[in-house]
């Protein structure tokens, strides 16, 4: 009985820090993606401004709250807009941004495929 | 037709150039004002936003520290616009010790109907905001307008013409 009780603890202590170094991770992958408004090309993850410290804080805060990484990034946009988030979602304002590369490929595909082929023939 | 193509390439990258690659806050927002619980900056208890803003009625509300030296700058527009009759200001400490910004306000005079304790810079957050000073005038519960850094002349004659 008394093996059995530190077999819990053990395992509710694994848990504990199996879920913490989660969040961590998380907390980690987050702040990478957030763009410091007051540093010239750092992310928050990389700044220690005052601003970033706060914002490090309401991720972690938020994730403790059961955010999933989706709804702080929502939760983010709403306040300081799409400029905050460097992977900018798909939207009217983006859509360019997004599809350029794939317009880029079909049309240098037609070309080649223009010069090549149908001259060959 | 691929001519045309890398026409329209050119003046979308063209008028790209010209955005700021910096930061720049929409200023005039119609948002609705953030709900939130913060702690009263001179006694431990704590106060609902809801509780705060009361309906046809306008409210500057003022994000300061005693650190930050802008915030002396603006000081004496919060304090001409004190004596206006209909409007309150509320301020947000940011981040500062107590003891300092009593000081500070003991100094100055203190603007401020009621003042909300911002330690860990989170309310702010809540309010978009990224640095001090910045001020909102709300009216009806919503964000009329935002001010980012010290309150000037011209920004205090636009206040008053919006509380006119």
């Amino acid at each position: 009985m008394r093996y059995l009780k530190y077999f819990i603890i053990i395992i509710i202590l694994f848990n504990f820090t199996v879920v913490n170094a989660q969040n961590k991770n998380l907390e980690s992958k987050i702040t990478k993606n957030l763009r410091c408004l007051i540093c010239q090309g750092q992310s928050i993850y990389n700044s220690d401004s005052e601003f970033a410290i706060s914002v490090k804080l309401l991720v972690k805060k938020k994730l403790n709250e059961d955010f999933s990484e989706k709804e702080i990034y929502s939760f983010l946009r709403d306040k300081y807009g799409e400029w905050i988030l460097y992977d900018p979602q798909f939207n009217k304002n983006t859509y360019f941004l997004w599809l350029l590369p794939i317009l880029m490929f079909l049309i240098g595909g037609a070309i080649i495929f223009k010069i090549f082929i149908i001259k060959k023939n | 037709m691929i001519t045309v193509f890398f026409l329209i390439l050119f003046f979308i990258f063209y008028k790209g150039l010209k955005n700021s690659n910096i930061y720049t806050p929409n200023l005039s927002i119609k948002k609705d004002i953030p709900i939130f619980e913060a702690k009263l900056f001179d006694s431990d208890n704590f106060i609902s936003s809801k509780k705060i803003f009361k309906e046809n009625k306008f409210y500057i509300m003022n994000i300061w520290a005693s650190w930050c030296s802008p915030c002396r700058l603006e000081h004496p527009f919060l304090l001409e616009l004190n004596n206006q009759k209909n409007i309150e200001i509320i301020g947000i400490n940011y981040k500062d010790k107590i003891e300092n910004a009593k000081k500070f306000l003991k100094e100055f005079k203190s603007p401020y109907e009621l003042i909300i304790s911002d330690k860990d810079g989170l309310i702010s957050i809540e309010w978009g905001a990224y640095g001090v000073p910045e001020t909102f005038l709300i009216h009806n519960g919503k964000i009329l307008k935002k001010y980012v850094g010290p309150l000037d002349i011209n920004s205090l004659s636009e206040i008053k013409r919006f509380i006119k």
